[in-house]
């Protein structure tokens, strides 16, 4: 393998990983408002399905656990932090903050908040590329709590009927906020809902497993690319933290969380790195993010508040 | 040359001009196509355009709806036609929530060039469900336009200014009156969103209303007429963003105004605006603002008992007699 796209993977893993451990410290500090919903654990699954798209052509969109999406299509993380903090410099001028990370220039499109209800709209960035004969490809990420919502099944309904080019991604990380999935879906097989529309749909096992994420969505990206079939893709997972900073996660053991972080994807692929001879890149890279986040934690905290004056910007586009 | 055609056709006209104008702008909706639309607001349009651009949509509100607002982000045009606007209900997340805000959310990034069109009020007997007048919901949010207008002249005009309009637009049309006609020009124009429109002097009064309550007004004015008082009536057409001068001009020389919606009077449009015109030009007001709305009921299926609740010629010449009185 590619030393090159390993040490993009684990670079941006460890980046979304830092990111969000001081997002953590920021919000404890009381610098970051309203809710913050953290990625940690899940790395693997933005990184490894984003990975195989082409973002010159292929678009991203997902909910509101959003971060992580935003690093892996290449968002910086200065102007990520600088957004939590609400600065004008952040990667929506400070008028997103958490759950709306955007960076339309790389393709990412959002960071939305209403569960489910972005799915139709990532339906229509597919539609737009199929309008414009365009081989571009859509991923829309979703939590598994967003799959007994009326837009889940009518974008799948529309997109099987269109035939656009786009995957769902649920990230079963086992908990709708505070609640298991048993008492909200009647299978363990999520991915069994592609089945009425129908579409293609398939299973990651081990979402920790960067590779096996990376294969499952090429895959799926590759039947949308050439015969513009929808795939919906189950990706099992977990999130360490709880469901945003205001949950402390009790619904869980900590056998449960323990046992999760002892298959971490970050420290897999680590050790990956180390059995490949290349201790010494993976040292290097870890320092580097170190020194990311402290260069984009000092640009966000030196950035300007958005001034009074501009409140009613970004309402209407006048010509 | 100018010929009288329906609402229908003018409606028709507008966006088969801006289809063959820009090949970004595209039809979607339930019945669209093949059926020529549900009202026959786009007959012939499949034929001409293809089944790419003039799209037939299953029953799913929210899903077309957000297909539509998704393909808007990243630059198509697209008009979404509601069957009526009672259905819009199921796609107003789309609406109010991602529409209407992305442009804010993403710190300008994104945009949503698009109009969400269809039918809405009563029309005879349609029952609770179908028989809403659901302006305000719109006019509520910033990040939306909203337009209601009336004459056939005003609707080709406005509908094509939506299409080419880079925010989001609801533009309000009535099942009553897609046959009525009148006069529209075989050559091209546009009307600019938020102009109002006198559409008939008076000095005694101002009768502000919007959609198809111009013509009751209308009727309601010529009847005051009789009666010795001059009526100006003042046609909205755009309640988002809203030609206040228009207003404040025709009340400060009128000094008396009545306000005649669709709509239920708690927390409606008509309720806004006659705040809106008492804290403005409060000493310009020889008499309370008076606003007739729909009774506060659900719409009762049984034509006498709609007749009562709709404004009527009646009520809307009591609440003229009360601010002149």
């Amino acid at each position: 393998m590619d030393n090159e796209l390993l040490f993009d993977l684990f670079r941006k893993m460890n980046r979304i990983r830092r990111f969000e451990e001081e997002a953590a410290r920021l919000y404890t500090e009381r610098k970051i408002g309203g809710f913050l919903h953290l990625y940690i654990g899940q790395e693997s699954v933005a990184v490894g399905a984003i990975s195989v798209l082409d973002l010159k052509k292929d678009y991203v969109m997902s909910a509101y656990r959003c971060h992580g999406h935003y690093i892996a299509c290449g968002g910086r993380t200065d102007l990520g932090l600088a957004e939590l903090l609400g600065k004008e410099t952040g990667c929506a001028k400070g008028r997103g903050g958490s759950m709306h990370f955007f960076d339309v220039k790389n393709h990412y499109f959002g960071g939305w908040g209403i569960i489910g209800a972005h799915m139709p709209v990532a339906a229509g960035l597919a539609f737009a590329q199929k309008y414009r004969d365009s081989d571009g490809v859509t991923l829309c990420f979703l939590g598994d709590g967003a799959i007994n919502i009326g837009p889940f099944h009518e974008a799948m309904s529309l997109a099987a009927l269109w035939e656009l080019p786009i995957v769902f991604i649920i990230e079963n990380n086992y908990f709708a906020m505070g609640t298991p999935l048993e008492k909200t879906a009647p299978t363990e097989d999520l991915s069994i809902r592609a089945l009425g529309y129908p579409m293609a749909r398939d299973t990651v096992e081990d979402g920790n497993d960067v590779f096996s994420v990376r294969e499952t969505i090429h895959s799926a990206v590759k039947r949308a690319r050439e015969s513009k079939m929808p795939t919906l893709v189950e990706v099992k997972t977990y999130r360490y933290r709880g469901h945003s900073m205001a949950d402390p996660g009790t619904y869980r053991t900590k056998e449960e969380v323990e046992a999760a972080k002892a298959k971490d994807c970050i420290e897999r692929l680590g050790k990956k790195l180390e059995t490949l001879g290349l201790s010494e890149d993976r040292k290097k890279i870890v320092d580097e993010v170190e020194r990311e986040i402290e260069t984009a934690l000092q640009f966000a905290e030196s950035s300007n508040f958005p001034a009074p004056e501009t409140a009613l910007d970004f309402c209407l586009i006048e010509p | 040359m100018t010929r009288e055609i329906p609402i229908r056709d003018a409606l028709k006209e507008a966006m088969s001009e801006e289809m063959r104008r820009d090949d970004r702008v595209f039809l979607v909706g339930e019945e669209v196509g093949a059926y020529n639309g549900a009202y026959k607001c786009s007959k012939g349009m499949l034929e001409e355009f293809g089944p790419k651009r003039v799209i037939d949509a299953p029953i799913a509100e929210n899903g077309f709806a957000g297909i539509a607002v998704g393909a808007a982000m990243v630059g198509l045009r697209p008009i979404v036609e509601f069957m009526t606007f009672n259905f819009s209900l199921i796609a107003i997340d789309q609406i109010l929530n991602t529409a209407a805000k992305a442009h804010l959310m993403s710190g300008g990034q994104l945009s949503c060039p698009m109009v969400f069109r269809g039918a809405g009020g009563a029309a005879y007997q349609l029952g609770a469900q179908h028989a809403n007048s659901f302006e305000h919901f719109y006019a509520y949010t910033p990040g939306l336009k909203v337009i209601a207008p009336s004459t056939p002249y005003d609707m080709k005009g406005l509908l094509k200014s939506a299409i080419r309009d880079d925010n989001p637009v609801c533009f309000f049309e009535s099942e009553l009156t897609y046959s009525l006609k009148g006069p529209v020009p075989e050559e091209e124009y546009i009307i600019p969103i938020g102009k109002g429109d006198i559409k008939k002097e008076g000095s005694d009064v101002t009768l502000i209303t919007w959609s198809k309550n111009v013509f009751l007004t209308l009727k309601v004015a010529e009847k005051l007429s009789e009666l010795g008082i001059s009526a100006e009536v003042l046609d909205l057409r755009t309640l988002r963003p809203l030609d206040t001068e228009l207003i404040f001009n025709s009340v400060a020389k009128t000094h008396r105004c009545v306000i005649i919606q669709e709509q239920h009077s708690v927390a409606s449009f008509g309720a806004y605006l006659s705040h809106l015109i008492q804290s403005s030009i409060f000493d310009e007001l020889d008499a309370p603002i008076e606003v007739v709305s729909c009774l506060e009921v659900p719409m009762p299926y049984s034509r006498k008992l709609e007749e009562v609740i709709l404004p009527s010629e009646e009520r809307c010449i009591e609440a003229v007699r009360k601010v002149c009185g």
